[in-house]
């Protein structure tokens, strides 16, 4: 049994190695742990608190009943009352609603009569999931109770933004987050703890560069194929799977620029904790879960429990997945993202700071 | 006479273990200074400390007149520094590593052009200047290290066991450069762990589980050492170890070819007579011969006899 004898000898060496890398213990336990808690917690795929906006252009008693009635159902979370169509419009450009509800100005006629629909349901196309909470709400039983003739279809849904409800449209914005999110992150993480491995980086730190210069030096680069794999991907989404881009250029790339430098920092950040490029990757990887499973790419940010909406506000793919489905989807400036643009560079100033006070000139 | 390094009380802890244990240095300008030493001595440290790489547990540091670690930063302008492993890029060729070099040390493209034809023609590295880093064999390798090291003609260099992955001969020529930059007014700090290596400082530091076991000239050392050297020839050499071991004076002995080189104290009276009689029974003819002492005799008595007396148990 002499091979029976080697085989365990490198299965021995192995886990013996194993247990001496505390970060990839810690990762060993960690992530199966954190996975578990945001697919059981986080995701959720009954939304609920949906952001909506009304116009009510019958303003009688019976519309006033039917908006309350539909706030009641907890599927819909703020309500918005809007004065007119374009101010209607507007909330959804801001991303302030994902929901827009209708009511025609003779909402009891129709209702009566149940030849036209009496609400018009508009629904945000470029985030997941929420057709399936607009046509819920529109089985619903309410506007029966209200009077409504049993043969009718009172409820008409609308699709805005991508009215053919290809999956595509949703999915190639957010994934352009999404790789950009894996990418920056471990190309600057490994990058720099590759030189820390090879020794590199203490012949760079006695010399006079200083650590502002190293790490500009370090990003700078990756920015620039940051910018070259956005443009790849919204190109390919454009010629491939007809994704056009609605809003400006400009404000696209400048967005993207912005999360392209909040990506790189958190990899910065990684590497001033990594030790071998092994650990740099996996905890690229214990941020890119959350940022994947909580931004909203794929699961309805509002179907979260509070605690998991909190935690994805740290996330900088959370923010630029607002902005780059306002831009390329809804056509929205980067005026209307003021609030995502902030919380961007919120994170961006955190991160750098931290990684800054963690990268020293120095092997202790 | 100028000093390059003063270091007073210098001492670095990791965890419970003291790597440098409280250490004075003197290293004078344009001269090399050795660190002798085994591995795990604290040389290496040492040297990190003296570039700010690491922060001093305690003691205090000037180089080049300036105090370290808070002018590190100055320091790091005049100071070349030679890591244990190669620590260019591999990825890079040798003319471009020294170009990065010349930049980060920011140089004008005039003193780039410049510098790199004198280290390429100086060092030998003309003909494998479009070759990877990563290529080159282990004197290569060196010789660009060294060249990198000096491309902003540093007033200190700071060598780190520089040639434990090179052969004999550039050895050898490592050493005439050293000797070059010497000559130009550089002062070299090296560590080494070779005793021939030792023997061409200038001055020498023995370091030995983070104390200063002995320093000085490498002559000096040799004439002043703490024993007496005795070698023994003609003989059983089991027997006579034998024999030898039962002898409470004997602090060390080595086999050299054919001959048995024993340290025993310095106030030993008559050591030839001690040894002859404890010979007596297994080897009889045996020729016993007071010699000189070495530096590797120095270094063993250094790091050895000192050891003897206060911790017994790593005499052996």
């Amino acid at each position: 049994m002499k091979w029976l004898e080697r085989l365990t000898a490198v299965a021995a060496k192995e886990v013996r190695q194993l247990s001496r890398d505390r970060i990839t213990i810690g990762l060993i336990v960690g992530l199966p742990t954190m996975q578990l808690l945001l697919f059981g917690y986080a995701i959720n795929f009954d939304v609920r608190g949906v952001e909506t906006a009304v116009l009510d252009q019958a303003r009688t008693s019976l519309s006033r009943r039917l908006v309350a009635d539909l706030g009641a159902t907890q599927v819909l979370g703020e309500i918005r009352q809007a004065g007119t169509n374009r101010e209607l419009r507007a909330l959804m450009q801001q991303g302030e609603a994902n929901i827009a509800i209708v009511i025609a100005p003779d909402l009891e006629r129709r209702l009566a009569k149940g030849d036209r629909a009496a609400l018009q349901i508009l629904v945000d196309g470029s985030q997941p999931a929420l057709e399936n909470v607009a046509a819920g709400l529109a089985a619903m039983p309410l506007l029966r109770r209200h009077g409504a003739s049993p043969a009718a279809r009172p409820v008409e849904i609308l699709v805005a933004y991508n009215p053919e409800k290809r999956t595509a449209v949703q999915i190639v914005p957010a994934l352009c987050g999404v790789i950009l999110t894996m990418t920056m992150m471990v190309f600057t993480a490994t990058a720099i703890v590759r030189e820390r491995e090879r020794g590199n980086l203490e012949l760079l730190i006695t010399t006079p560069v200083s650590t502002a210069e190293l790490m500009a030096g370090k990003l700078l680069p990756y920015v620039g194929i940051g910018l070259v794999q956005t443009t790849l991907i919204l190109a390919l989404g454009y010629w491939l799977f007809d994704v056009a881009i609605a809003g400006s250029l400009v404000d696209l790339y400048l967005g993207a620029l912005l999360f392209i430098a909040a990506s790189l920092a958190l990899g910065l950040l990684v590497s001033t904790i990594a030790q071998t490029q092994f650990q740099a990757i996996q905890m690229a990887l214990v941020l890119m879960l959350p940022s994947i499973l909580m931004s909203g790419f794929m699961f309805p940010f509002e179907g979260m429990p509070r605690a998991a909406q909190w935690i994805a506000q740290v996330l900088p793919l959370t923010h630029f997945n607002e902005i780059i489905r306002g831009i390329v989807l809804r056509g929205a400036g980067l005026g209307d993202m003021r609030p995502e643009l902030l919380k961007l560079c919120a994170i961006l100033a955190v991160v750098l700071t931290l990684a800054r006070a963690r990268f020293h000139k120095r092997l202790d | 006479m100028s000093v390059a390094i003063t270091a007073r009380g210098l001492a670095r802890r990791f965890g419970a273990k003291w790597a440098v244990a409280g250490i004075d240095l003197d290293v004078p300008r344009a001269q090399i200074y050795g660190f002798l030493g085994p591995n795990g001595s604290g040389k290496s440290t040492t040297i990190r400390m003296l570039c700010g790489l690491l922060v001093p547990t305690r003691g205090t540091v000037s180089v080049l007149g300036h105090e370290v670690p808070r002018e590190s930063e100055v320091v790091r302008r005049k100071l070349g520094y030679m890591t244990q492993r190669f620590s260019l890029w591999d990825d890079l060729t040798v003319r471009e590593n020294l170009e990065f070099m010349c930049r980060v040390y920011g140089l004008g493209r005039a003193e780039i052009r410049e510098r790199i034809a004198d280290r390429m023609s100086r060092y030998d590295l003309a003909g494998i200047a479009a070759q990877r880093a990563g290529t080159l064999s282990g004197g290569q390798r060196q010789r660009l290290a060294l060249g990198a090291a000096t491309l902003h003609d540093p007033e200190l260099l700071l060598l780190d066991e520089p040639t434990s992955a090179v052969d004999p001969q550039s050895r050898r020529d490592f050493w005439e450069s050293l000797f070059e930059l010497v000559g130009g007014g550089t002062t070299i700090l090296v560590s080494t762990h070779y005793m021939d290596e030792a023997e061409r400082c200038h001055r020498l530091a023995i370091l030995d589980d983070g104390r200063v076991a002995a320093e000085g000239e490498p002559k000096a050392l040799a004439r002043d050492i703490d024993a007496a050297v005795v070698e023994i020839g003609e003989i059983d050499f089991a027997a006579a170890r034998r024999s030898l071991a039962g002898l409470a004076a004997v602090r060390s002995v080595a086999q050299l070819g054919n001959r048995l080189r024993v340290l025993l104290p310095r106030g030993t009276p008559e050591p030839e007579r001690l040894i002859r009689a404890a010979l007596a029974d297994g080897n009889p003819g045996a020729q016993v011969v007071r010699v000189g002492a070495s530096l590797e005799d120095v270094f063993v008595a250094a790091t050895r006899l000192r050891g003897d007396a206060s911790s017994p148990g790593r005499a052996a």
